[in-house]
């Protein structure tokens, strides 16, 4: 394999070409420290409060898009072919961009630090969402946090952007095609490699490359959203080279309904994936933007996350529950599994050395299925989960035919409650059916206690659950969501 | 030019245009000298115990590694103690006395290699078994941190055996993180002979002075310290700077080179103190008016290893436990707890609203017992306008408006009509639950520490007519440094612009209090009218011989002066005053009048005035999974006559959701080792946008003025919106209290997770 030598992306109005990089270099510290672009500000450096939210932007399929990140824990190495956007940045023909005139008219910032990353998360949606409501302003800042103003005079100022600038008028939207040319310059198909010492950096830019330096590497670290491996790095100071970064990839990020089943590329991040969840899969709609905040969903990939092999596993309960199948590749070969049957215990999944989640295969519901997902978590949005649950059920006649629960959090890895389900199958489709299978919980789990539940409270919830799907399906029983959605009021 | 212009008013905040643009310099930001060292400090990992050895071969073996400071190395005192009691180390020495106690601090060329190296330490321990929270505390006797106090009136015992009603509980009450955004940092900068410059992220910048002074052991004379802006305090960095300050300075005297300090924001919260925790007892007697005839109740708080400002932050619990109700016989103590946890310290309200919540605990009681609207017995008990108006302290409460703020919230809220809709709803849904609650708010405004209640200002007014204004106060997002510039622009009635303020330096204005207590506006805004109403005397009486005419002729209008009917533009005016050489830089000073209190009588006046709230909350629980959302809020609350609407709004409704988090998401949580383990955002969550009340209605009193003579007879606001969130906690319990009909109190401790929500629906279902 032939290699270019150094990374390439646009910062701002600069270009930037680097020939020396260590696999583990955050962008926030390049910015911060290299760059003396200090506005970006470090709140955690764990990816949870938002403070030091860029833009990144990435060419796909000769369109340019802006999303937000965390610079804290995006590597310098994945930025390849992207043009970045920080804070400093800003500006229109009136001075302050529209976005900033809103905040400082609204009393949008008290302390000041958390803004920058609040103005950029802003950014990024109203290139996309001119006109928001409040729901969607409250959804483009789930991942960021402010612990002065109460979030109030920030929604205001979201809510009235249009009041100092339009989106015509917006400089990223005027030079468009100018930033289109500049990451065009940058495309092809050659993958790079930079050493330095003992640290080896890859950035293979087709899945066949991928496949060839895994397997040629199997030592290596894959890094793909980088939403879990940025933390090894700044909070265990775990050493990631040699690593492989995924995000240059131009041929692993497709996703494709083909008979009945959704074929998701490795590579798809929760934001792609997020309209055909809509359109397809509305049932996981809620559950799908409660995963992270806006920055995360922008980062994390859908096989990251899998591969990943958390007990908890955001993706897992609710793709288990419907009857997903995975492909892994190594090398040239290719082998698909039960995605339950991936995890084998906590820390342990069924991939050998140098082998990838390549692609997901997720079974759409049957028309008249069933189908629900729940999350339980401290706060409602950005949480990881205490319990996460799903539930798919087809009806046989009178009574429970096909059925699948899957749940997370509750064991060393995400399971689904076969006693439970055993207890319900065949069975008559009664509230007292459900209530009789709450025993078999014990048998299926015994979850522990940590810092986000107590193992009484885990299986409590994790059998009232159960009792919810059933109400809300069967009894006709309101649901908390449907009610909070109802219950906002537009801020204005 | 000639116009009547206000500078006061809902202006942006002074720095809110660089805020949006990044270019608001945080201490990180400042560009280092060249050779910047940088510090990290090495932490211990056993909550008790005796260090048997060290071991930092490994540790300078990092190429970019200079040295390691431990507790020998300091040349003063190694403590950081704010109260004198010698009980807080820089470094453990000897003992370790909490998970997460500072042992060491390695100097590197850089942070990163500084945080690595820190890792490589061996450290070995004599282990010995640790108290971790507040019942292991009092089960192995109690040990306090600082005197307890008790406050007392009237014969609690008497009226208590001959109360018609009597009932005893206990409610467990959490602490909090700060979650400033931007975390602890100290750069220090050495200077010639003992000097030190640090710039500090302190709300209390002459308390670091003092601090690094003693630590170097030199004068305080030697040390400026300097502040522009926190990201954030919260009263986290009223003492926790110090240990940074000094590490740092400590560190640039000895390397001789300006030294950098930056903890990881994990080892931020594991290491500096938090809001305490607290276990409130209580035993009431009452009648069936719900009137309160006797209450005895006790205030334990989790302190940590150390007092730092335990004494006042308990103090202040029972100081508001009263809340806005009359306690004819009372008695109340505070039980300062030594624990195996890092030293607890000032949060927003300062014990305030742990003490205020324990006493809206004994009203609901009290409404659950009786079967009625807490807010009837709320009323029943409200600090009457001429009699029944004595506070357990013995201050009388006179300018106490509350029934009028909470009968307009009342009618604003439609509080009525909706507790009916509520418990309609509650009657026809099955999983589904909602609550109401309509929760009061009186909080004191005054240092306790009576001498803390004084301020300076200077204030330099140059040729060209631009002012310079600094204060002893600081700025972390409250927008002091606004308010107070805009209240010296209205004394000199100069446009605002003209005021530029500069960072708060312990070299400009000496011996300043901490910027806390809500008292930053009431403090320096004083002393900057002050200094502002010398140089008027001084243009005055200037301009008086300059036309020769009498000092009553002479009268300040917008940007001018009005000289018996010749109008001297501002810029005129002082270059002239400079060229007849008029001295144009004024100290002004103030000290809160009126106060005084005697702890050990527990009798006194030590606030100057009050502040009044109140809100109503309306809240939905689903009883399955013990979730929730906060669904409509009202807030009606009492600025006095405000300086800066927009501040204020903001204040209000900030200090509402930082409430709110406490007693809903909000969890510190320990393990039986006593780690945190609840110590970053993945872990720790304070409120999102989202969580917001999805209706949320504030609105300030209009009608209220300050009786007292404070600046533009406003209030103080910092602190007492906070405990507006307690209506939150109590709409849950009214949710809860609804699958057991009402008839049972839930008893909900805080913070209300969806965890402590449905154990609670549990423990109520099985009793009914």
């Amino acid at each position: 394999m032939d290699f270019d030598s150094k990374i390439s992306f646009w910062l701002n109005d600069e270009k930037i070409e680097l020939d020396k990089l260590n696999s583990d270099q955050t962008l926030l510290d390049f910015l911060r420290l290299e760059k003396t672009l200090r506005g970006t500000k470090e709140g955690c450096a764990e990816g949870d409060c938002g403070a030091c939210t860029v833009l990144v932007g990435r060419l796909k399929k000769g369109k340019l898009r802006y999303q937000g990140v965390n610079a804290c824990i995006s590597f310098v190495a994945s930025l390849h072919g992207t043009h970045i956007v920080t804070i400093e940045h800003l500006k229109s023909d009136q001075g302050q961009h529209p976005i900033q005139q809103a905040m400082v008219e609204h009393h949008g910032s008290q302390c000041g630090f958390c803004t920058p990353g609040f103005v950029m998360s802003l950014y990024a949606m109203w290139m996309e969402n001119a006109d928001p409501t409040t729901a969607e302003i409250e959804e483009a800042l789930q991942g960021n946090l402010c612990r002065c103003t109460g979030y109030q005079p920030i929604v205001k100022a979201a809510r009235n952007i249009a009041k100092f600038g339009s989106l015509e008028q917006d400089f990223l939207v005027k030079e468009r095609q100018q930033n289109i040319d500049r990451l065009q310059a940058l495309e092809n198909n050659t993958p790079i490699a930079i050493s330095q010492g003992d640290d080896q950096v890859f950035v293979p830019k087709t899945k066949a490359q991928l496949a060839e330096l895994y397997a040629a590497h199997p030592d290596a670290t894959l890094v793909a959203g980088a939403t879990d491996v940025g933390l090894w790095v700044t909070k265990f100071m775990r050493p990631i080279s040699p690593s492989i970064f995924l995000t240059a990839l131009n041929d692993f990020d497709a996703v494709q309904e083909k008979d009945g089943q959704l074929i998701i590329d490795g590579g798809v991040t929760y934001t792609d994936l997020l309209p055909l969840i809509d359109e397809k899969l509305p049932q996981l709609s809620t559950y799908w933007r409660r995963i992270g905040g806006a920055q995360v969903r922008n980062m994390g990939t859908i096989g990251g996350n899998i591969a990943n092999g958390s007990p908890i596993g955001d993706t897992p309960p609710p793709l288990i529950a419907l009857g997903a199948t995975i492909t892994l590749q190594k090398g040239e070969e290719t082998r698909q599994l039960p995605l339950e049957k991936f995890f084998i215990d906590y820390g342990k999944q069924d991939r050998a050395p140098g082998e990838f989640v390549a692609q997901i295969q997720v079974p759409l519901p049957k028309p008249e299925a069933h189908f629900a997902t729940y999350k339980i978590s401290k706060r409602r949005d950005e949480d990881i989960s205490s319990v996460a649950a799903a539930f798919y059920l087809e009806m046989g006649g009178d009574k429970i035919g096909a059925l699948r629960i899957a749940y997370g959090g509750m064991a060393g890895v995400p399971k689904r409650a076969s006693h439970v389900e055993a207890a319900l199958n065949g069975k008559l489709l009664t509230r007292d059916t459900f209530e009789n299978a709450l025993n078999a919980f014990d048998q299926d789990f015994t979850p522990l206690t940590d810092m986000r539940a107590s193992a009484t409270y885990r299986q409590q919830v994790a059998k009232n659950l159960l009792l919810r799907f059933y109400d809300q399906h069967f009894g006709e029983a309101e649901s908390l969501d449907t009610l909070r959605q109802a219950a906002l009021v537009e801020v204005n | 030019m000639s116009q009547k212009q206000s500078a006061l008013g809902p202006k942006p905040h002074e720095s809110a245009h660089k805020h949006v643009a990044g270019a608001a310099d945080y201490l990180d930001d400042i560009n280092e000298p060249a050779g910047t060292l940088h510090a990290y400090i090495g932490l211990s990992t056993i909550a008790a115990g005796t260090i048997e050895g060290v071991d930092f071969t490994d540790v300078l073996a990092h190429p970019d590694v200079l040295g390691v400071l431990t507790a020998t190395d300091i040349p003063g005192e190694n403590d950081v103690s704010p109260t004198a009691l010698h009980d807080d180390p820089i470094f453990a020495d000897k003992e370790v006395q909490f998970l997460g106690q500072p042992v060491f601090a390695v100097i590197a060329t850089h942070r990163d290699a500084a945080r690595r190296a820190a890792k490589k330490a061996k450290i070995s321990y004599q282990e010995k078994p640790a108290l971790i929270d507040i019942r292991a505390a009092e089960k192995a006797g109690g040990k306090f941190v600082t005197p307890s106090l008790t406050l007392k009136n009237g014969d609690v015992k008497a009226a208590m055996e001959k109360a018609p009603m009597r009932l005893k509980g206990e409610m467990e009450i959490g602490g909090q993180d700060h979650f400033y955004l931007e975390g602890h940092i100290a750069m220090a900068i050495p200077g010639e002979d003992d000097t030190v410059k640090v710039i500090s992220s302190t709300q209390h910048p002459s308390e670091v002075q003092h601090m690094v002074a003693h630590a170097l052991g030199t004068h305080q004379h030697a040390v400026n310290v300097e502040v522009r802006r926190m990201g954030g305090g919260f009263g986290g960095k009223e003492t926790q700077g110090a240990l940074f300050a000094c590490v740092a300075a400590i560190a640039a005297k000895k390397y001789k080179r300006a030294v950098k300090i930056r903890p990881d924001r994990d080892d931020d919260m594991v290491m500096t103190g938090k809001r305490h925790d607290f276990l409130a007892t209580y035993e009431v007697g009452f009648d069936e008016s719900g009137k309160i005839h006797a209450l005895d109740a006790d205030f334990a708080a989790r302190c940590g290893f150390s007092a730092d400002l335990s004494g006042p932050v308990t103090d202040r619990a029972l100081f508001h436990a009263d809340n806005c109700y009359f306690f004819e016989n009372v008695e109340l103590r505070s039980r300062p707890l030594k624990t195996n946890t890092v030293s607890n310290t000032a949060f927003r309200g300062f014990g305030g609203p742990q003490g205020m919540i324990g006493g809206e605990r004994v009203i609901e009681e009290i409404a659950y017992q009786l079967g009625k609207d807490p807010l009837e017995v709320r009323r029943a008990n409200f600090y009457g306008p001429n009699t029944g108006n004595t506070t357990p302290y013995h201050q009388i409460v006179d300018d106490n408006i509350i029934t009028k703020v909470v009968d307009e919230l009342e009618e604003s809220a439609d509080y009525q009509a909706r507790r009916q809709k509520v418990l309609d709803f509650n009657k026809s849904h099955k999983n589904l639950k909602r609550g109401i609650a309509l929760t009061p708010v009186k909080f004191g405004i005054s240092f306790t520490a009576t001498w803390y209640n004084q301020a300076g200002a200077l204030v330099h007014i140059y040729k060209d007519g631009s002012i310079l204004l600094n204060h002893g106060g600081t700025e972390m997002g409250q927008g002091l440094y606004s308010k107070v510039a805009q209240v010296l622009a209205d004394e000199l009635q100069v446009d605002p612009a003209r005021v530029k303020v500069s960072a708060t330096r312990t070299d400009k204005v000496p011996n300043t209090s901490a910027t806390a207590a809500s008292s930053g506006t009431d403090l320096n805004g004083m002393a900057a009218a002050d200094a502002a109403r010398q140089l008027k005397a001084r243009l005055v009486r200037f301009a008086a011989d300059k036309f020769q005419i009498e000092e009553a002729d002479v009268k300040f209008g917008y940007e001018h002066l009005d000289c018996a009917g010749k109008q001297v533009p501002f810029e005129e005016l002082i270059a002239a005053a400079y060229m007849e050489r008029v001295h144009l830089s004024a100290a002004g000073f103030y000290k809160t009048p009126e106060i005084h209190w005697n702890r050990e009588t527990g009798r006194g006046t030590p606030f100057y005035y009050y502040a009044y709230g109140a809100a109503v909350s309306e809240v939905v629980i689903d009883t399955l999974t013990g979730e929730y959302f906060v669904d409509r809020v009202d807030l009606l609350h009492d600025v006095g006559n405000s300086i800066n609407e927009g501040i204020d709004m903001g204040q209000v409704e900030g200090g509402f959701i930082q409430g709110m988090g406490w007693l809903t998401t909000e969890e510190l949580w320990f393990s039986d080792k006593g780690e945190l383990k609840t110590h970053a955002p993945s872990t720790y969550k304070i409120p999102l946008a989202s969580d917001r009340p999805r209706t949320f209605n504030t609105k300030l009193v209009t009608w209220s003025k300050n009786e007292k003579r404070t600046i533009k007879r406003s209030k103080a606001v910092g602190e007492p919106p906070f405990m507006l969130a307690i209506s939150v906690l109590e709409a849950l319990s009214m949710a809860v209290a609804s699958v057991a009909d009402y008839k049972t109190c839930p008893r909900l401790d805080a913070p209300a997770t969806p965890e402590r929500i449905l154990m609670a629906v549990e423990r109520l279902k099985g009793q009914r």
